[in-house]
């Protein structure tokens, strides 16, 4: 039984009877309903194979790169429906980080930034393109660690620099939303705490929603949690009374770890 | 001594045969062509000239150096576009579909047809096919034999290639999605760049190949001992010269003939290694 | 605080999707015309050479420019066939395989036994570098090998030669390549009984990666299969049928290339480059099922 979000003013997702397939009969994510509260961070957990990662990818429709896909139901971004949008105008709304890092090896850091501005050909005067560049690395604070190397390529970074060098192209764009799928499952405790902390920050400018398989990260930084199992949308609330006082069986299965 | 010493021994000689005969190779190349360089000097690579009347023997290795050169050069610009399509088709648009597997062993079967079967096919089909154009009175020519030549090295542009482009890593490409994309500028902006030097190395494999190439391009190039004057003139090329005209070769031509052998051996080796290199650099 | 305001972007998104639509068309469209030429010429030469294969194009020798001449001017099959282009290319691979497959698979498990030396790096290098040089150089250097010394005359041994050391660096790389798909368990458990060497070589190394080494083999004979232009300066060609391979051999792509250059010929050239094609393809495709079975094999 699914749960439409507690009543929040423009929520600025809207997911309505949500379901994927990718072979006739088995469904990835069925009968998803839920409002996203705009800036906060909303986490995404469940056991493998539960739909967390296809239901995020809705978001920008990153599942439709795969082939024999079936999308029922809609997804609302500020009342569009997203399935009508252009993928383009649309990616540019809704930025994505991966689990692994993932910086274009061929390019320098200070092109990795401005990546999303060079791929869809936008042509930036060269300051306008600097300011970019200097306002998404320091929003991930990784300015006064790289201003000097801008020009190398960053394979030099370590895991947790790429990270937030990813994040920082994402950024880039300046998107309403901001999806991270597992974003810190790559990473040592260090650079994972670095990176709740920006994501914490950044709640006041984007709204989050978090795949985690971390319990105890959907605990300490997001403000509503999704328990999602076999594909369906079980439970959905605040965070804090998702976790004490959890109303589904299968949720508190998982949370205090029966499972998954 | 153990049996298992004797057995490492014997396969150490075995091993030896290989630098045996590449060094044989070398040497005998050399030697045969002492003669030509002796009397005509290293002024032999860029004589134009090739007179066989006894008396006033000059012989040249320019007009062929040129034809080969233009014939495997045009070849590759030819069978880039094709080659490269089909690579992409096989990895990254139509990956691991039947259509696509289908594809790649049609590509494969090219490489199996023989030289000489090649040269037929030329010969009865495509010469009076660019006779038809009005391109060419005889259909002989640069022109003609490049083409020939660029069906006959698609394979080998191809099929590394294909197995460097398929090795993007997935997630670089959804990370370009993700910044809105689209797939030809995935291709161009990321697969391109990431697999740039698998590419052009398979790209001078296949000009390595087609330098060597005998049977189809004597075939159709006309045989004309001249540089090429144009795009649909006739010429002649290393190997094609070699072959018409070893078989009754003696003294002086005969060694002019093995200099221009080692030459293209010379040619040939620089560009393979130079594909190699690439290869073994950047994987 | 958020990233500059991005004003509405001057940008091209209905051209960009058009490009990419007209992008995938082109892929398409190159793709197809890529595979064109094989179907013509495969075409070509089934129309043309089916007519003249009947019995006694498989046992008898090349007729020559007289006969088929009348035979034409009197529509007629011509007669004759090449059996001594197939017997002449029988001895002449036969020749070759003899002295190739044994070299190379012993010097490919040198390298598989031996990697990582400076050596072995060397000799992989050189290997490669053999296995560029052009069919015709290989024939001036068999010419110079065995016609001037050793058989004082062509010969299809001279043939035989050539063709050998084209063959070798692929016997090379496919044996070493194939030996390091053994899982070293095997060879670690061989040795570990106390087999000698030369044993755990012939009696698991070479039985366990057989399909592999068959199938480099293959693929290497039916590359030697089809070379005419070393053949013309070594085994030079005969119109009868030679077992003695000091002297000179028929082949079948010589025979070819004679049929090509006689202009009464012209019929013989089809079929005979249709039993040519037959032979090549039918090895690259029993080749290619034989690596596919392997490969699901390891699968289950």
């Amino acid at each position: 039984m699914t749960e439409t979000l507690i009543k929040t003013d423009n929520p600025v997702l809207k997911v309505r009877d949500l379901s994927i397939s990718y072979e006739a009969g088995k469904f990835a994510v069925k009968d998803i309903n839920a409002d996203i509260e705009s800036k906060a961070i909303t986490a995404i957990m469940g056991p493998s194979g539960c739909g967390k990662s296809t239901l995020l990818r809705a978001f920008n429709r990153m599942h439709e790169l795969y082939p024999d896909i079936r999308t029922e139901g809609t997804i609302l971004l500020d009342e569009m429906d997203i399935m009508k949008m252009s993928t383009i105008e649309l990616r540019r709304k809704v930025g994505m980080v991966f689990q692994r890092p993932n910086p274009f090896p061929t390019m320098n850091i200070y092109e990795n930034v401005i990546a999303g501005y060079k791929l869809n050909g936008i042509k930036l005067k060269r300051s306008e393109r600097d300011d970019i560049v200097e306002k998404a690395l320091t929003e991930v604070t990784l300015w006064d660690e790289v201003k000097d190397s801008l020009f190398k390529k960053g394979t030099f970074l370590s895991g947790g620099q790429q990270q937030r060098l990813c994040i920082a192209r994402a950024l880039a764009f300046n998107p309403e939303v901001l999806l991270l799928d597992e974003p810190t499952s790559a990473l040592d405790p260090i650079s994972t705490a670095r990176i709740e902390d920006l994501l914490v920050n950044f709640k006041k400018d984007y709204t989050i929603l978090l795949v985690t398989h971390n319990m105890s990260q959907a605990a300490r930084i997001s403000d509503n949690s999704m328990f999602m199992y076999l594909g369906e949308l079980v439970e959905y609330g605040k965070t804090d009374t998702m976790f004490t006082n959890p109303k589904d069986s299968r949720t508190e299965g998982y949370l205090t770890g029966k499972f998954g | 001594m153990s049996s298992d010493k004797v057995t490492k021994t014997v396969l150490f000689s075995a091993s030896l045969l290989v630098l045996i005969v590449s060094a044989g190779i070398v040497f005998s190349l050399a030697k045969g062509s002492i003669p030509a360089f002796k009397e005509f000097g290293l002024k032999f690579i860029i004589t134009n000239e090739w007179n066989p009347t006894s008396g006033k023997e000059v012989y040249g290795a320019l007009p062929f150096i040129a034809g080969t050169l233009i014939t495997s050069i045009l070849a590759l610009i030819i069978c880039l576009p094709l080659a490269f399509s089909t690579s992409l088709f096989v990895a990254e648009y139509f990956r691991n579909t039947r259509v696509a597997n289908i594809l790649s062993s049609l590509v494969d079967l090219l490489s199996g047809i023989p030289s000489i079967v090649y040269g037929l096919w030329g010969f009865y089909t495509l010469r009076p096919f660019i006779i038809k154009l009005g391109l060419s009175d005889q259909g002989f020519g640069i022109f003609t034999s490049s083409l020939i030549l660029a069906i006959m090295i698609i394979p080998y542009a191809t099929s590394l290639s294909t197995e460097i482009i398929a090795m993007v890593p997935d997630e670089l490409k959804e990370a370009a999605y993700s910044l809105g994309a689209t797939r030809l500028e995935v291709i161009f902006h990321v697969i391109i760049p990431t697999a740039s030097s698998g590419i052009i190395a398979s790209y001078i494999l296949a000009l390595g190949r087609a330098l060597g190439e005998t049977m189809a391009v004597t075939m159709l190039i006309g045989n004309s001992n001249v540089i090429p004057s144009g795009l649909f003139a006739t010429g002649n090329t290393m190997a094609s010269i070699i072959a018409n005209q070893f078989g009754e070769a003696s003294g002086l031509k005969l060694s002019s003939l093995i200099a221009i052998g080692l030459i293209l051996f010379a040619i040939t080796g620089i560009v393979n290694s130079l594909g190699k290199y690439i290869i073994r650099k950047f994987s | 605080m958020s990233v500059n305001n991005i004003p509405a972007f001057i940008d091209n998104i209905d051209g960009r999707n058009k490009k990419n639509k007209l992008f995938l068309g082109l892929v398409i469209a190159l793709s197809v015309l890529t595979v064109l030429p094989i179907v013509l010429i495969v075409s070509k030469i089934i129309i043309n050479g089916i007519g003249q294969i009947n019995f006694n194009f498989f046992v008898q020798t090349s007729p020559d420019s007289l006969q088929a001449m009348s035979a034409i001017a009197n529509q007629e099959t011509i007669p004759g066939g090449i059996a001594n282009g197939i017997l002449g290319t029988f001895l002449i691979v036969i020749v070759s395989s003899a002295m190739a497959i044994p070299a190379g698979i012993m010097i490919g498990i040198y390298l598989y036994e031996n990697q990582g030396r400076r050596y072995s790096n060397f000799l992989r290098s050189t290997t490669e570098i053999l296995q560029g040089v052009p069919s015709i150089v290989l024939g001036i250097i068999s010419y110079l090998w065995v016609v001037k010394n050793i058989t004082n005359g062509f010969s299809a041994f001279a043939g035989s030669v050539a063709l050998s050391i084209m063959m070798l660096p692929m016997i090379i790389r496919s044996t070493e390549e194939t030996m390091k798909m053994i899982p070293n368990e095997i060879r670690e458990a061989a040795f570990a009984m106390g087999t000698p060497y030369h044993k755990v070589i012939l009696r698991i190394l070479i039985p366990t990666g057989f399909s592999g080494l068959s199938t480099g083999i293959l693929l290497s004979i039916s590359r030697i299969l089809g070379e005419t232009a070393p053949l013309m300066m070594t085994a030079l060609g005969s119109t009868i049928i030679n077992y003695n391979i000091t002297k000179p051999t028929s082949a079948v792509p010589l025979l070819i290339w004679e049929f090509y250059n006689d202009p009464n010929m012209v019929k013989l050239v089809w079929s005979s480059a249709l039993f040519l094609m037959i032979f090549v393809l039918t090895l690259n495709i029993l080749s290619g099922s034989l690596s596919a079975k392997r490969k699901t094999g390891r699968k289950k």
